[in-house]
C-alpha cells in the first residue's frame, strides 16, 4: 500500500514539470511581451528595455525556463506587480476564502446529490427518478454563473432577503458570513450536485442486481442496510472519480461566481490580474490551481487504494 | 416436532410481468420436504427451477410476483408473508447457496465481516463471540487457517473456496432449509464433488433439509433422496430418487435420462439430445408444455394441459398417457 | 438437429426481423426519446442561426437612445432591448450564430489534432506515445476553463481565439479517449490479419483503426460541444471572450449583468438561450451513448 502511494507521488513529478513548462511557454513564447503589457502601448522603448531587464527577459530562454522553475521550487511564484506583493502571498491570503466557498459547495453537492442519485436508482423509471434526472440534466447544462444572477435578482433585488455582494465579516457574527455564503455556494455547487446524482444512479444500477445484492438479502438483512452498506460501498469508486474532476469544476466555477457575488478569493484574483494584465500573478496564480488540482487527484486515487480491495491486490502484486 | 412435513408447496404460481407479456415463469408446482430429506429440482434452463427457490426466499425481481398457490414452512404460508416479516426467515430458518461463488460474494467486505453479518442479524452475540463463531463455521466447512482468513477478501480465494465460505454463511444460524441453486455448477470437475460431500455431511450433522437445484441428474442420484423434474414451468414428474430412475413415467425425464453421459457409451455415437427448444413462457398454457418436441405428442396434447396424477403412491407424473397407453404408441424410455 | 419446434417458418422470419429492427441504430435512436428531442432542440437553434439573421432585418448594433432598457413585448423589440436600445432578440439571434461557430469550431479543432495525437500515439506505442501522453497529462492538469482563460490572455479576444482557445484546451480529451481506444483495437485479431497481409501504417491507421474509435468519439464531441458552449459564455463573461462588434450569447449576458437591476431580461434571455441549446446536446449525447453502447443503457 505504502509502496503504492509513493509509486504514484513519485509518477506527479514529470506531470507538475510539464505544468510548469506548459505555464512558462505559453506566457513566455506566445506573442505579447509582458513588458509592454505591463507598462501599455504608450511606454517609451527605453522603459520597455529597463522593465524587460528587471524582469529578467532579456536572459536566454534557458536561463528564463531555469530561474522560473528554481522559483517555483523555492515557493517564489513571482511578484505582482499591482500589488507589489509577491503571489504566493496574495494566493495564500486569498485562498481560505475560497476554500471556505469551494468546500461549502462540495458538502451541498454531496449531500443532496449522492442522496438523491441512489433514491432514482432504487425507484427507476418512477415519477421521482424521471424528474430527478430531468433536474440534474438541467443542472449540468446550465452557467452557474447565470444562476447566480437569476437568484441575485430574485432574493436579493427583487425579495431582498439575501445580500448580494462580498462575504461579509466574522467581526458580525458567523451568521454573517453564513447569510452571505448561502447563495454563492448553492449556485456553485448546482453542476456538481448534478453530477453527483447522476453518476451515483447509474454507479448504483450497475451493482443493484448484482448477485452478491442478492445473497445479502438472503441473510435476512434490511433492503436499507443492503442498499445502503454493500450497494452504496461498491457503487463508490466511480463517484469518487466524479468527485476529482469536479474539484477542478468548483475552482473554475469559483473564477466565475467569485465575480457575481463579488467573493474575494482566488477567482476575483486571478480575474483582477487578467484585466489589469498583472503577468507573473496570472502565471503563478493558474499554476498554482493546476498544481491543487493535480494533488486533489492524487487523493483521489490514493482513496481508491482503500476503497477497492481487488485494486490493490492486483497493483501491489504488479509492484511486487 | 410435528409429523407435517418442514415445506408444502402448493401449486405455486410465480409470474413475472415484462413489457411484452406476462412470462409464466413457474405454473402450478407441487412438492414437500421433510427435515433431514433432500429434494432435487431439475429441468434445462427456463424451466423455473432457480424462479421456485427464489419463491420460496420471496427474493424475485420487481416485476416477478407470487400470483397463486402456497408455501407452507413450519405450517405457516411464507407466500404471503410481509418482507419485514421474511427478513427473520432469510438467513435463519432458511438460507440459501448461489450458483456462482465468483459473484455471491460481495468484493469489497472480507469474508469475516461477511459472515459475521448473518450472524449478527439473527443472533444477539458480542463481537468477540460472533467473531469466535464465524472462526468456528469456516472451521466446519474446511477453510484452513480460518482465523487468519478471516481478513481475506474474496478475490484471495479460489471459486471452491468462495463457494465453502458461502455454505458457511448459509449454515451458521442453523437453517431448517438450505436452498443450494446449481451450487457447483460454476465449479471445477474436482471442487464440485468435494463441495457435495461437505453439503452432505453437514447435512448429517445438522439434520437440516436441502433443496438442490441442478441439471445433472448424477447429482441428484448421489444426493437427494426424492426429485422433482420441472419443464417450462410446471412439474412433469416428481418422486422419490429409486422409482424415478427406475421407473420413469414421462417422455421429458426419458429424454433427460438418456441424454446423460455414460461412460460405458459408445464415443462413436453421438449423445442423445431432446430436440427443439422449450416454448415461450408468455405463450404456454391450453396445451402440455412438451407437446412441441414429444415424440408421443397426440391432439389431446395440443388442446389440454395435463393434470397431475398419481400413477403409484408417492409418484407424480403430468402426461395424458400413462406408461402402458404410451407404450402402445410405441413409447419407452428405450426407443 | 431435427425442427420440431412449432414455430412456423415465417414466424420465425417474423420474429429475426424484429430482433433486427430492435438492433438497429437509426431504430433505437428513435425509440430513445431523449436523444430525439436533443436532436430536435440542436436542430431547430441550428435553423435559427443559419437562416434567423436573414429574416430577421433588425441590425443588432443598431443602436436606440430613446429607447434604452425596453421591457419584452415592446412594440418592435419583442424581447426588448438593452442598455443601448438594441434589439435584443436580433442580438440574441445574431449571438447564436457566433456560438455556434465557437462551439462547434473548438470542438473541430480539438477533435482533429486530439484525435491525430492519439491515432499515432496508440499506434506507435514505445517513447512516442510516452512523450505525447506525458505531454497531456500536463495539459489536462488544468481545468479546462482555467487553461482556456490562460490562452485567451495570451491570444487576446476575437472569434478565432476562442476557438483556439476552446480547441487546444479539449486536446488532451481527444487524445487519451483515441489512445485508449486504439489500444484495445490494436490488439484484435482482424487488425493483426490485416497487418499481416501487408497493408502500410497510415493505411491501418485510418481505414481500420479510426472506424472503430468512431461512435466513441461521437458522443465525446457532442458532449464537448456542450461544454464548449458554456465555456465560450465563461470566457465572454469574463471579458476575454468574443469582442465587439462580434455579439454571442456569453457577451450578451455579460452585459445583461451589468444591467441586471435595470433590465434583467436581457441576462435572463441570453442566459436561457444557452440553458436550452446545452441540454439539447446533452440529451443527444445522453441518448446517443444509450443508442450505441448497449453496455450503458439500464
Amino acid at each position: 500500500m505504502l509502496k503504492m502511494i509513493v509509486k504514484r507521488i513519485l509518477q506527479l513529478i514529470p506531470v507538475l514539470l510539464i505544468t510548469m513548462t506548459i505555464t512558462f511557454v505559453i506566457t513566455r513564447v506566445l506573442p505579447g511581451n509582458p513588458a509592454v503589457t505591463i507598462l501599455g502601448p504608450q511606454a517609451s522603448p527605453e522603459a520597455i528595455e529597463a522593465m524587460e531587464e528587471e524582469m529578467g527577459l532579456n536572459d536566454p530562454m534557458p536561463i528564463q525556463y531555469l530561474n522560473y522553475i528554481k522559483g517555483i521550487v523555492t515557493g517564489d511564484l513571482g511578484t505582482s506587480y499591482r500589488y507589489n506583493q509577491p503571489v504566493a502571498e496574495l494566493l495564500l491570503d486569498k485562498l481560505p476564502n475560497t476554500l471556505s466557498l469551494a468546500m461549502t459547495s462540495l458538502i451541498i453537492a454531496l449531500v443532496i446529490g449522492i442522496p438523491v442519485g441512489i433514491l432514482s436508482a432504487i425507484k427507476q423509471y418512477s415519477i421521482f427518478d424521471y424528474v430527478a434526472m430531468f433536474l440534474a440534466l438541467v443542472g449540468v447544462s446550465m452557467p452557474a454563473f447565470w444562476l447566480g444572477l437569476m437568484l441575485v435578482l430574485v432574493f436579493s433585488v427583487n425579495l431582498g432577503w439575501l445580500p448580494t455582494m462580498g462575504m461579509g465579516s466574522l467581526a458580525n457574527g458567523f451568521g454573517d458570513v453564513l447569510i452571505h455564503l448561502i447563495l454563492p455556494a448553492f449556485c456553485l455547487s448546482t453542476g456538481s450536485m448534478a453530477n453527483f446524482a447522476r453518476i451515483s444512479r447509474s454507479s448504483m444500477l450497475e451493482v443493484i442486481d448484482q448477485d452478491y445484492m442478492k445473497a445479502v438479502r438472503a441473510k435476512g438483512i434490511r433492503e436499507t442496510v443492503v442498499i445502503m452498506k454493500h450497494g452504496f460501498k461498491n457503487a463508490l469508486p466511480p463517484i469518487v472519480t466524479v468527485l476529482g474532476m469536479r474539484i477542478a469544476a468548483l475552482m473554475t466555477g469559483a473564477i466565475m461566481i467569485e465575480q457575481i457575488f463579488n467573493w474575494p478569493g482566488i477567482g476575483r484574483l486571478i480575474v483582477d490580474a487578467i484585466n489589469n494584465n498583472d503577468f507573473e500573478l496570472i502565471q503563478g496564480t493558474v499554476l498554482f490551481m493546476a498544481i491543487l488540482y493535480v494533488f486533489v487527484n492524487l487523493l483521489v486515487d490514493i482513496a481508491y487504494l482503500y476503497l477497492n480491495p481487488k485494486v490493490n491486490y492486483e497493483s501491489e502484486r504488479r509492484a511486487g | 416436532m410435528s409429523d407435517k412435513p418442514l415445506l408444502q408447496v402448493k401449486d405455486l404460481k410465480t409470474h413475472f410481468f415484462t413489457a411484452s407479456g406476462v412470462a409464466k415463469a413457474v405454473d402450478g408446482v407441487t412438492f414437500s420436504l421433510d427435515s433431514g430429506q433432500t429434494l432435487g429440482i431439475v429441468g434445462e434452463s427456463g424451466s423455473g427451477k432457480s424462479v421456485t427457490s427464489n419463491s420460496i426466499m420471496r427474493l424475485l425481481p420487481k416485476n416477478g410476483r407470487i400470483v397463486g398457490g402456497e408455501i407452507l414452512f413450519e405450517d405457516k404460508d411464507i407466500a404471503k408473508l410481509k418482507i419485514s416479516d421474511m427478513l427473520d426467515i432469510r438467513g435463519k430458518d432458511i438460507s440459501m447457496i448461489f450458483q456462482d461463488p465468483m459473484t455471491a460474494l460481495d468484493p469489497v467486505f472480507t469474508i469475516g465481516s461477511q459472515i459475521m453479518e448473518v450472524i449478527n442479524a439473527h443472533q444477539k452475540l458480542s463481537k468477540k463471540e460472533a467473531r469466535d463463531y464465524a472462526i468456528k463455521v469456516l472451521g466446519m466447512v474446511g477453510i484452513p487457517d480460518p482465523e487468519k482468513r478471516l481478513k481475506s477478501y474474496p478475490h484471495e480465494f479460489s471459486g471452491g473456496m468462495r463457494q465453502r465460505v458461502i455454505i458457511a454463511m448459509a449454515i451458521a444460524c442453523h437453517p431448517k432449509l438450505i436452498i443450494a441453486d446449481e451450487p457447483t455448477t460454476a465449479l471445477d470437475v474436482t471442487v464440485q464433488a468435494q463441495v457435495l460431500n461437505l453439503l452432505k455431511d453437514l447435512q448429517k450433522e445438522t439434520g437440516t433439509a436441502i433443496i438442490l437445484v441442478t441439471h445433472n441428474l448424477g447429482v441428484v442420484w448421489r444426493m437427494c433422496d426424492s426429485v422433482m423434474v420441472m419443464y417450462a414451468g410446471k412439474t412433469v414428474e416428481y418422486t422419490d430418487v429409486r422409482t424415478l430412475y427406475s421407473n420413469p413415467r414421462h417422455p421429458y425425464t426419458w429424454g433427460l435420462l438418456k441424454s446423460m453421459p455414460k461412460i460405458t457409451d459408445d464415443p462413436n455415437v453421438p449423445l442423445a439430445s431432446i430436440p427443439g427448444t422449450p416454448p415461450d413462457l408468455k405463450l404456454t398454457g391450453g396445451s402440455c408444455n412438451f407437446h412441441n418436441r414429444c415424440k408421443y405428442c397426440q391432439k389431446i396434447c395440443m388442446q389440454e394441459s395435463p393434470q397431475m396424477k398419481e400413477v403409484e403412491p408417492g409418484h407424480f407424473v403430468a402426461c395424458h398417457f400413462s406408461k402402458e397407453e404410451l407404450e402402445k404408441i410405441g413409447g419407452s424410455i428405450d426407443e | 438437429m431435427a425442427a420440431t419446434s412449432s414455430l412456423s417458418e415465417q414466424k420465425q422470419q417474423e420474429m429475426l426481423l424484429k430482433e433486427r429492427r430492435a438492433n438497429n441504430a437509426w431504430h433505437k435512436f428513435v425509440r430513445n426519446k431523449s436523444a430525439l428531442v436533443g436532436f430536435i432542440m440542436i436542430v431547430l437553434v441550428l435553423l435559427i442561426a443559419i437562416f434567423g439573421p436573414m429574416l430577421l432585418k433588425t441590425d443588432p448594433a443598431q443602436m436606440d437612445l430613446l429607447n434604452t432598457y425596453a421591457k419584452p413585448g415592446s412594440p418592435g423589440h419583442i424581447l426588448g432591448t438593452d442598455a443601448n436600445g438594441r434589439d435584443l432578440l436580433a442580438r440574441l439571434i445574431h449571438g447564436a450564430r457566433v456560438s455556434f461557430i465557437v462551439a462547434v469550431g473548438g470542438m473541430a479543432v480539438g477533435a482533429v489534432i486530439g484525435i491525430l495525437i492519439g491515432l499515432v500515439a496508440g499506434y506507435c506505442g514505445g517513447a512516442v506515445d510516452a512523450v505525447f501522453m506525458r505531454f497531456m497529462d500536463g495539459m489536462s492538469a488544468f481545468p479546462f476553463t482555467l487553461l482556456a482563460l490562460m490562452l485567451m490572455t495570451v491570444l487576446g479576444g476575437g472569434v478565432a481565439n476562442v476557438i483556439l482557445a476552446i480547441g487546444i484546451a479539449s486536446v488532451p480529451g481527444y487524445a487519451r479517449m483515441t489512445r485508449g481506444q486504439v489500444l484495445i483495437v490494436k490488439n484484435e485479431e482482424y487488425i493483426k490479419a490485416v497487418k499481416a497481409l501487408g497493408a502500410g501504417n497510415p493505411r491501418i491507421l485510418f481505414r481500420h483503426l479510426l472506424p472503430n474509435v468512431v461512435s466513441e468519439l461521437i458522443v465525446y464531441a457532442t458532449l464537448n460541444v456542450a461544454s464548449a458552449i458554456l465555456t465560450e459564455a465563461s470566457l465572454s463573461f469574463l471579458g476575454m471572450g468574443i469582442t465587439p462588434p462580434d455579439v454571442s450569447w456569453g457577451s450578451i449576458l455579460q452585459e445583461g449583468q451589468e444591467c441586471i437591476q435595470t433590465a434583467s431580461h436581457v441576462a435572463t434571455f441570453s442566459g436561457l438561450c444557452i440553458l436550452v441549446t446545452v441540454l439539447g446536446f446533452n440529451l443527444f449525447g445522453d441518448g446517443i451513448r444509450d443508442v450505441l453502447d448497449p453496455k450503458m443503457k439500464k
